[in-house]
């Protein structure tokens, strides 16, 4: 048990981090999804490709890659991005393709009468959105959504190839100094285990709340 | 007051792909008048409604509510244009056949959004228009349910009084009761005769012909595109000039339960 006493605030640090990573990237990859899926049902074609073809570039290619692209790419051209910044960016980038998705499939599966309505009175595009769409699109997604953002907290681990002392890198120099793998590792695994039980508790009690009008 | 125009509509072309809906048609509404339209499916007179919303944009003709007059053949939604349009919606309020109540929102909130998104009215004031209009249609009491708790017949209530919190100078209602049971039917049409009581200038696509009858100022019969006929409710149900509304009267006195008419020509 010494070494859960040596280790303990070094885990508890890498789990703080883990965290950051996570919510900061799913908060702004939900505002850039929302963007680029409305980029994608626009009846401005560029504006379609465009979106199409972010979509495709980020949901197609491996995370890891595009981490290490930004990490140890980006400096090549002179752009050089602290190590916490560049995960962000990543994770940002990569599940705001994921998320238009499922935004987009969510304002489409909202009945065009609410638009109907709502144009009726001479309500603003983004007002009808903000008013009408958008709290009716985000129920039928909230599943969806909830399971982006646990898959994105266990992504943040591939932040510790690029030297960010997130929980796994807490976990393996933890592993490597006291050759006791199996504990670090456990432990680390347990951390985003509890971060994931809580965002699914949310995640249904959410639900719960947005289905009462429905009931 | 009856002399006020509400609506001037010139010219109205709109064309689904290769079927020409609606052929030059000109249209005047004036201020407290109750105008019903009839005619068989696909005779245009839904799409016509929605075009003086402009929830449907016609391809040619004008639209002028109030004075305020938007040219349909300008394409394109510059700043002018799309602020004319709003203009027009907001003037000139929508009731649907299937409610399109806002279903994440309450009764009362459903009737408020119009007021306080739209008008801008301040809260209270805004609280206030939307309970007096709820007991206008009886749904008081159900201000704090969900729409999905709520009869079809009440759903349109609070779609009748959601309509009138704009402060419409018309309210335009697409076939108001077809999808409601007849015995629910009935507290809708009661609102309705209520609100013509009142003087408030109302188009209404229907079927309902005892409704027709009784509330409406005008009648016109649309078929294949154009208005056919455009008569007082006496003539038009006793008198029809063409032989065409004549058979489509007889159809639905037939079948006034059942409002799905073929179009025969």
């Amino acid at each position: 048990m010494d070494f859960l006493a040596l280790q303990t605030p070094a885990l508890l640090q890498g789990l703080a981090v883990t965290l950051l990573l996570g919510l900061v990237s799913f908060v702004l990859g939900s505002g850039l999804g929302t963007l680029i899926a409305l980029a994608r049902i626009s009846t401005f074609l560029p504006l379609r490709l465009a979106a199409i073809a972010y979509v495709s570039v980020f949901r197609g290619t491996p995370l890891l890659i595009q981490i290490m692209l930004v990490y140890f790419g980006l400096p090549q051209l002179g752009v050089r991005i602290p190590p916490i910044p560049a995960a962000i960016l990543t994770f940002t980038l990569y599940s705001a393709a994921y998320l238009s998705e499922n935004f987009r499939g969510g304002i489409l599966a909202v009945d065009k009468g609410q638009w109907e309505a709502a144009n009726s009175m001479g309500m603003t595009y983004q007002r009808i959105l903000a008013r009408i769409i958008f709290p009716q699109a985000i129920r039928t997604a909230l599943p969806a959504i909830g399971n982006r953002f646990i898959a994105l907290m266990k992504d943040t681990s591939l932040a510790s190839v690029i030297t960010v002392v997130e929980l796994t890198r807490v976990a393996e120099s933890a592993g490597s100094s006291s050759f006791r793998y199996i504990e670090a590792f456990v432990i680390a695994a347990i951390g985003y285990w509890l971060i994931n039980t809580a965002l699914s508790l949310g995640q249904a009690a959410l639900e719960r709340r947005m289905g009462r009008a429905y009931a | 007051m009856m002399d006020r125009l509400t609506i001037d509509a010139h010219g109205l072309h709109k064309r689904f792909g290769d079927l020409q809906v609606l052929k030059s048609v000109d249209l005047t509404i004036r201020s407290g008048e109750v105008v019903v339209i009839m005619g068989p499916s696909g005779s245009g007179k839904t799409t016509l409604l929605r075009c003086l919303n402009l929830l449907e944009q016609p391809d040619a003709g004008t639209v002028t509510v109030r004075g305020r007059t938007v040219d349909c053949s300008v394409r394109g939604s510059g700043r002018g244009q799309a602020g004319l349009v709003r203009d027009i919606r907001i003037r000139t309020a929508m009731v649907f056949q299937h409610y399109n109540l806002f279903p994440h929102m309450t009764v009362l909130q459903n009737v408020v959004e119009g007021p306080l998104s739209v008008r801008r009215l301040p809260r209270p004031y805004a609280l206030e228009v939307g309970e007096r209009l709820l007991e206008r249609v009886g749904l008081i009491d159900k201000r704090d349910e969900y729409p999905a708790k709520l009869s079809g017949g009440q759903k349109q209530r609070v779609a009748i009084a959601r309509a009138l919190a704009m402060d419409p100078e018309v309210v335009l209602l697409d076939e108001p009761t077809s999808s409601l049971d007849p015995e629910l039917r009935a507290e809708v049409l009661q609102v309705l005769k209520d609100l013509a009581r009142r003087g408030m200038t109302m188009v209404i696509v229907t079927h309902e012909i005892a409704f027709a009858r009784e509330v409406a100022d005008r009648i016109l019969f649309m078929d294949n595109g154009y208005i056919l006929e455009e008569q007082a409710p006496q003539t038009f149900f006793s008198n029809p000039a063409s032989t065409r509304v004549r058979s489509f009267l007889r159809l639905m006195s037939g079948t006034e339960s059942q409002p799905e008419i073929e179009a025969t020509g």
